[in-house]
């Protein structure tokens, strides 16, 4: 195909050839970003949390008398195992994605404590047995023992009082990179030391807390026996995922009628995960739906120009249908000179496009776009240029050699 | 002659409906769009009391220990919190008109109904300067004042709308509220008050957006009755029973001064009072910071990222529009050179050309403006169905209204301007000879 006379007659259309090119040239460069931004989100939205998300539900008991813990948390234990189909269940002082955060400054050594990039961590504590109560998945050591449940309880500054801990994968790796956990101690403050007995698969942190994604996965957790103080309000409750709702409801009824004072707030965890992702899924849509509609508006408009194009030209197509070119040929002239548009535009969509992702990174939350989304969409874009083309080309092909014969 | 050209603007727009009507949607589409997330960024990045914000100061001081400092660099890592102990001292300076110290709680509601369950409302534990410091408006009663702070008493200020839950809307001061299973009598009962963002609540751990408080309560009386701070931060062991003597931040100080100018002068004030605990051994870092309300918003960057990238987004698909719609009208003015070397040959002068077409593709952007209008509209519904805390606040006001029109109208002049111009300058000629 010889591409001599396309650019001849793009030369004589320097403006409609040009706006068709920055046409495609703005869709590449949003669409190449806003895919890079859906690609992100779903990537939070599936970010790995090994605990039975499925079969949890979370039971929140507020407003009860802190004095009275030690007494009214075996109490209440006692009365959910007893519920037919409550596999486990235990108190714990927050839970992953409820974005109620309990944080420490961690360090492996009582002097890098403090330090300025000590990661800072979620510190989960709970009673004995809700490693099974949230199916905590083990890698490496062991769980608690009841006797360090027993001999942990709350300090004054809010940390369990028990030496021995379970850390997550992630945060064993940023600990001691490349090196064996186990067995080894954090630090949080200078005053409190713990020993890792056990490295459990991640588990997602309470919030993001503004440290990034990497950081999410940095969990710790200590055991704790049931004390004064109004710290474990969270009762882990775990069922067969198709038992969950009915023993929520009887969860619920057993607890309110124990405190009737209390305020029980239930939810499940599938709940408290679609919850906490709300505002992300949304605007995951929002972002298909303008990608959606502005190829819809880059088709449509490349459709309106090339038809006016083909009106405009119909001599001249008739004339070279008059001197030999076939059918294929005036439909190859079109398609090969959106072809040549298309190139040119996502060209400059991939270098504005690399652009609007440098601005991104600079002023928001945004990674480096992967070297793979600027052909990705460069070839959708020659792809639905093609497709656009296709009926003003297809017509352009259907006239007739005598147009040419005809003045005008 | 305007009549005229909305004539020919008409007949043409009949001649090419489907492009025209594209043209339209497309525009509309683009408008419709931006306008949405303009109303949303706008809504979230107002300001939340017009009437005194360049008067309103919070203070920022950095409580934490020498180790890890490095002078000129390090600022206060925990926005506006501050310890106890300091934003007390602060208050009682009385440096400015006003001055309040805040922290927010959950506190635990239990109607005087029988059979009725507790619950628990968003609270406010605030010094007696608070009500009238922000503007919070009153039905009924009113504050208390700083006597009932030093006494601790079990005083508290509701909102209208637990008012109503509780009440039925009646007035309901001197009679009491059951809070944290303490007995507290109502001094007053605010009108509906929920300044967005909720400029106090930053930092201190609340929602920035949404509903109001439901409950007001003396700082001191609160933490007595064993209400404890949503946002606790503490920089070595702590004792977290006596939070108030604790290395702990969990309160905030806002101020009110007489005139936005005394700023310097109050933050000499406490750039001497950090000084002075420096000589004392308790801070090591000297940097203070004093912004001002729209200049606190800023710095903790409240609205969020997604809703300015959302902007942006949907500016750039208006700009993909009205690219689109250049073209088109191109096209379309291109296929009309003869109509216009005709024009031109009876008499019209470029002049009038060019006011025609500018004229048919400013309907084009009526029509647009129109048609983004039902989209915004359609857009921001969407929004308040969506689980965000701002949601139930996107409406679209008159200044969008008047807004959209005015991007409609430009939008599609910019877009008519090059067709427009390349029809005037249609020799007329060789256009008639081919006729």
């Amino acid at each position: 195909m010889d591409i001599q006379p396309i650019l001849a007659a793009l030369r004589k259309h320097k403006i409609p050839a040009i706006l068709i090119v920055l046409e495609i040239a703005l869709a590449c460069a949003v669409l190449c970003n806003a895919v890079f931004m859906i690609g992100q989100r779903i990537g939070e939205i599936k970010l790995p949390n090994a605990i039975d998300e499925q079969g949890i539900a979370d039971i929140r008991v507020l407003g009860t008398d802190p004095k009275l813990s030690a007494d009214d948390v075996p109490r209440n234990l006692a009365a959910l195992r007893q519920i037919p189909g409550v596999t486990a269940a235990a108190v714990i002082n927050t839970m992953p994605l409820t974005n109620n955060g309990w944080n420490a400054g961690v360090g492996t050594s009582p002097a890098d404590v403090m330090d300025k990039d000590s990661p800072n961590v979620a510190t989960y504590f709970f009673t004995s047995s809700a490693e099974q109560a949230l199916g905590l998945r083990l890698l490496r050591g062991r769980f608690f023992t009841s006797e360090e449940f027993a001999g942990s309880k709350l300090s004054d500054s809010y940390i369990p009082t028990g030496h021995v801990t379970l850390v997550t994968q992630s945060l064993a790796d940023r600990l001691w990179p490349g090196q064996d956990a186990l067995g080894r101690q954090v630090w949080i403050d200078k005053d409190f030391h713990f020993t890792v007995v056990g490295i459990v698969a991640d588990v997602l942190r309470p919030n993001e807390n503004g440290e990034g994604l990497a950081a999410f996965h940095w969990s710790m957790f200590l055991p704790l026996t049931p004390g004064p103080g109004g710290y474990l309000n969270d009762y882990i409750v775990r069922s067969a995922p198709q038992d969950r709702e009915r023993v929520l409801r009887a969860a619920v009824a057993k607890l309110e009628a124990l405190s009737p004072n209390a305020v029980v707030r239930p939810i499940t965890f599938t709940d408290i995960r679609d919850k906490y992702f709300a505002n992300t899924r949304s605007m995951i849509w929002m972002l298909v739906l303008v990608c959606v509609v502005m190829l819809a508006v880059t088709a449509f408009g490349i459709v309106g120009l090339t038809s006016f194009w083909v009106g405009q030209r119909r001599r001249q197509i008739g004339i070279r249908r008059a001197v030999g070119a076939t059918r294929a040929h005036i439909l190859q002239h079109f398609q090969t000179e959106n072809f040549l548009l298309s190139s040119a535009g996502v060209a400059a969509g991939m270098i504005l496009a690399f652009g609007i992702n440098l601005y991104l990174m600079q002023h928001y939350q945004m990674l480096r776009m992967p070297w793979y989304y600027l052909p990705a969409s460069a070839i959708a874009l020659w792809v639905l240029g093609q497709l656009a083309v296709l009926g003003p080309a297809l017509r352009a092909s259907n006239v007739p050699p005598v147009v040419a014969t005809r003045d005008g | 002659m305007f009549g005229y050209y909305l004539d020919l603007a008409l007949r043409s727009f009949r001649r090419n409906r489907v492009l025209t009507a594209l043209m339209v949607l497309a525009l509309g589409l683009g408008i419709g769009a931006s306008i949405t997330t303009l109303t949303v960024l706008k809504l979230l990045s107002g300001d939340p009391l017009p009437q005194k914000s360049t008067r309103l100061f919070t203070a920022e001081i950095d409580p934490l220990p020498a180790k890890g400092y490095v002078p000129g660099q390090s600022k206060p890592p925990w926005g506006n919190l501050m310890p106890y102990v300091d934003a007390m001292s602060l208050l009682r300076a009385h440096k400015a008109e006003r001055q309040a110290v805040m922290a927010l709680t959950q506190a635990k509601v239990t109607p005087a109904r029988t059979g009725e369950h507790p619950f628990f409302s968003d609270a406010v534990m605030t010094t007696a300067d608070f009500f009238a410091m922000f503007d919070a408006p009153f039905e009924y009663g009113s504050g208390w004042n700083a006597q009932d702070d030093d006494d601790r008493a079990r005083v508290a200020v509701i909102a209208g709308f637990l008012n109503d839950k509780l009440f039925g809307g009646k007035d309901s001061v001197g009679q009491v509220i059951r809070i944290n299973d303490h007995d507290y009598r109502i001094a007053g009962v605010l009108k509906d008050w929920s300044p967005q963002p909720r400029f106090y609540a930053v930092d201190l751990g609340g929602r920035s957006y949404g509903d109001g408080d439901g409950v007001f309560l003396p700082l001191q009386s609160a933490r007595t009755d064993g209400m404890d701070p949503e946002n606790v931060s503490c920089w070595e062991t702590a004792d977290i029973a006596h939070l108030e003597t604790a290395p702990c931040v969990f309160v905030s100080l806002w101020v009110e001064l007489a005139h936005a100018s005394d700023a310097t002068a109050y933050r000499t004030f406490l750039s001497n009072y950090v000084q002075q605990q420096i000589s004392l051994g308790r801070f090591h870092r000297p940097e203070v910071a004093f912004p001002g309300l729209m200049e606190f918003l800023a710095l903790e960057q409240v609205v969020p990222d997604d809703a300015r990238l959302q902007t942006g987004l949907a500016f750039g698909f208006l700009l993909i529009c009205i690219v689109n719609t250049v073209g088109l009208l191109l096209a379309k003015c291109l296929r009309r050179s003869r109509e216009i070397g005709v024009r031109r040959a009876l008499g019209a002068t470029r002049r009038t050309i060019f006011a025609q077409f500018m004229v048919e593709s400013g309907m084009v952007g009526i029509a647009g403006g129109l048609l983004g209008l039902v989209f915004a509209e359609l857009g921001l519904w969407a929004i308040r169905h969506q689980p965000a805390q701002y949601a139930k606040l996107a409406h679209l006001d008159v200044s969008m209204f008047i807004v959209t029109f005015v991007i409609a109208l430009i939008a599609s002049l910019i877009a008519g301007l090059l067709p427009a111009w390349r029809a005037c300058v249609v020799a007329p000629a060789p256009q008639l000879k081919s006729v």
